[in-house]
């Protein structure tokens, strides 16, 4: 591991400003007919050296945030206000120029499938030569031996170079995309379901592989998922977010014991445990709003198990009025009426 | 304990593949054999490419199978090719699938889905399905029956989709039900329902056979485990006891990498190996480039099903050694 200090040194110290910072960010996806909003004022921060994971079922916006922060949004998805900071400025609206010197630059991505993300016609060195070459001044032998350095990082035999994707298993795939994210020493690595297509073993020597390089070189992830078990195990701090808003934030090791929104207390009673007594799973009745027309008040009302009706004045605000992101304790905030009440 | 319905014995499937200069032989299944149980749930898990579906498949004669035998209430029906006889068979055994957005037709209601399997097996009179169809709606828990009947796939969720899946499964009341990784497509918060409705479907008198690689949602359905490695069931047990002390190596492994919200992870050791191993194998254990136990017999000889314990079985030789199985068969010796 001391050889890759040379290709990647330490990102600067911690500083007072957060890598990535979102401001009441609001993503549309418009067409003639309607518009859905998938992310509705999310506010977000995440500092230097932090694995900040971002936990929802499928639908609820959480990639469209991870391609809000990379910048990679395409028609007919657009950010309709708000604000993405990076080291404390806005890249919302910069030229392509600028914005092509921030991706992969400073903040990089690891899509969900490794398959997709690599060109199958190119071989592996080649497409690490070009993805340096277009954001970077190097010589094409420079950008290969890099390359090398970076594929044993991730710990992959260098020959792999010369290897062309279907020739590589999955979870080799998998990390030669995570190599590629690191090529540039990015501030920020967003891993969008990272995992989710392979298996557990496999998973779990990445996941491993990710915390050894982020401990060693000190980058940021936001660490994307729909599964919660995986973030309690590998975030510092976790973000859950439901119809495209966040309803509920706090480190890691809280959340675990004390859950407060009744969405994140159904998402941890859906997991059958692995060890213990086994007790009927409550799970969450019904299923995920649609977002072109969500539902009133606090958008988890439907299904929520605290919404009976029996405290008039509380039923009125839950389907009547957003609630919002309070602090509850330290730094646990959590979006829901019923600890307002 | 009632005795089986269905009993696999010694099933093989080998594909060719290597192409015409260097052929070779994938052992996709290898030598499987177990039986299900009216009112019990086997999980079969096992890695992508461990041949857990392809046993799925072969049990439902979707795969001709290389060598072995399907005994189905007492009838061998490995080699049937009567149509009359497969439809029969397949009647009587059901699968469920993992996507239920491309297991339905989308130009057709719930209805319809449900009412043609009824009538293809004959299974109600005109005048019944209407009603038949409504109490499987109210089975599977899609209530009111009559507003889910008439809708269209479109309009269900995809946990809802499943439900109608299983519906169509047990509307030929069928003995046997396959269910192919039934929740991994769906979102967190409705698998637990889905795993709710297997656990009280089973109360029917169904054998369910639950092809799953999530270990966790096993121990919650299952009552056994089988599981594979390269094609070869290398444990199987009680779920609970196979889960709280496993006896294979890959199933030790499996069962550390599952995340389940501990922070303190213990690593698990990284070492190369693949499920290739199933390509042309050569004598000797499956697992052994990635097994921490490996002894010298281990790479050449092959481990056989080994009862290591009274209902626990391993193919290990390192911890269901063979000797033991000799006393047990003879214990005067």
């Amino acid at each position: 591991m001391t050889l890759a200090l040379d290709v990647l040194p330490h990102v600067p110290e911690a500083r007072a400003t957060p890598v990535v910072a979102l401001e009441n960010l609001v993503v549309d996806y418009v067409s003639r007919t309607r518009t859905t909003r998938a992310v509705d004022g999310v506010s977000l921060s995440i500092g230097a050296g932090e694995i900040v994971g971002l936990a929802g079922e499928s639908g609820c916006g959480k990639s469209t945030l991870g391609n809000a922060i990379m910048q990679v949004l395409r028609p007919p998805a657009q950010i309709s206000s708000g604000r993405v900071l990076f080291d404390g400025k806005d890249v919302v609206g910069r030229s392509r120029g600028d914005l092509r010197r921030y991706r992969w630059r400073n903040v990089s991505m690891v899509f969900q499938s490794a398959m997709n993300a690599l060109n199958p016609v190119m071989r592996v060195g080649d497409q690490f030569v070009d993805m340096m070459r277009a954001h970077e001044r190097v010589s094409k032998k420079e950008a290969l031996v890099r390359a090398g350095e970076l594929l044993e990082l991730v710990g992959i035999d260098r020959r792999r170079l010369r290897s062309y994707p279907h020739q590589l298993s999955g979870g080799m795939r998998q990390r030669v995309v995570i190599g590629m994210a690191l090529a540039l020493r990015p501030e920020l690595v967003i891993m969008d379901e990272p995992t989710t297509a392979l298996d557990v073993v496999v998973q779990r020597e990445i996941l491993q592989q990710v915390r050894e390089l982020q401990a060693e070189l000190g980058f940021a992830v936001l660490f994307i998922t729909h599964d919660l078990s995986l973030l309690l195990e590998i975030a510092n701090r976790i973000a859950i977010m439901y119809a495209g808003e966040i309803v509920e934030e706090a480190p890691a090791a809280s959340l675990r014991v004390d859950p407060r929104h009744p969405y994140t207390v159904g998402l941890l009673g859906s997991f059958p445990p692995l060890h213990g007594p086994i007790e009927r799973l409550t799970g969450i009745p019904g299923s995920p709003p649609d977002l072109s027309a969500p539902p009133s008040g606090c958008r988890f009302h439907p299904r929520c198990p605290h919404c009976t009706g029996e405290d008039v004045a509380l039923h009125a605000r839950q389907v009547g009025e957003r609630p919002l992101l309070r602090v509850v304790s330290g730094d646990h905030r959590v979006a829901c009426h019923r600890e307002t009440a | 304990m009632t005795a089986p319905i269905l009993e696999v014995r010694e099933l093989s499937k080998q594909f060719r593949s290597g192409g015409v200069l260097h052929p070779s032989k994938l052992h996709a299944v290898d030598e499987v054999s177990f039986a299900l149980t009216p009112g019990r749930i086997t999980a079969l898990a096992g890695e992508s490419g461990s041949g857990k579906s392809t046993v799925a498949r072969l049990i439902l004669r979707l795969l001709e199978s290389t060598d072995g035998e399907i005994v189905f209430d007492g009838r061998d029906v490995t080699r049937k090719r009567r149509r009359r006889d497969v439809l029969r068979y397949r009647s009587q055994v059901q699968m469920i699938f993992q996507d239920p957005f491309g297991s339905l037709n989308p130009a057709k209601t719930v209805r319809h889905h449900l009412a043609r399997p009824l009538r293809i097996h004959g299974i109600a009179g005109r005048r019944d399905v209407r009603s038949r169809v409504e109490a499987l709606l109210e089975v599977v828990g899609l209530v009111p029956p009559k507003k889910f009947a008439d809708a269209y796939p479109h309009e269900l969720s995809g946990g809802q989709r499943q439900r109608v899946a299983i519906a169509r499964a047990l509307a030929v009341n069928p003995k046997v039900v396959i269910a192919d990784e039934p929740i991994s497509m769906l979102d967190v918060s409705i698998r637990a329902g889905i795993l709710n409705l297997m656990r009280d479907l089973k109360e029917l008198g169904i054998a369910f056979l639950y092809v799953t690689h999530d270990l966790a949602s096993a121990r919650y359905v299952a009552d056994d485990i089988l599981v594979m490695y390269a094609g070869q069931i290398v444990e199987q047990g009680p779920v609970d006891d196979v889960l709280a002390s496993p006896l294979h190596p890959y199933t030790r492994l499996l069962i550390a990498s599952i995340p389940d919200g501990d922070r303190n992870l213990e690593p698990i050791e990284i070492r190369k190996g693949t499920a290739a191993a199933a390509v042309d194998p050569a004598p000797g254990c499956r697992f052994v480039d990635r097994c921490p136990l490996a002894i010298d017999v281990c790479r050449h000889e092959t481990p056989q099903l080994v009862e290591a314990e009274p209902g626990r079985i391993a193919r290990c030789h390192v911890t269901a050694p063979r000797q033991r199985e000799d006393l047990h068969a003879h214990p005067a010796a």
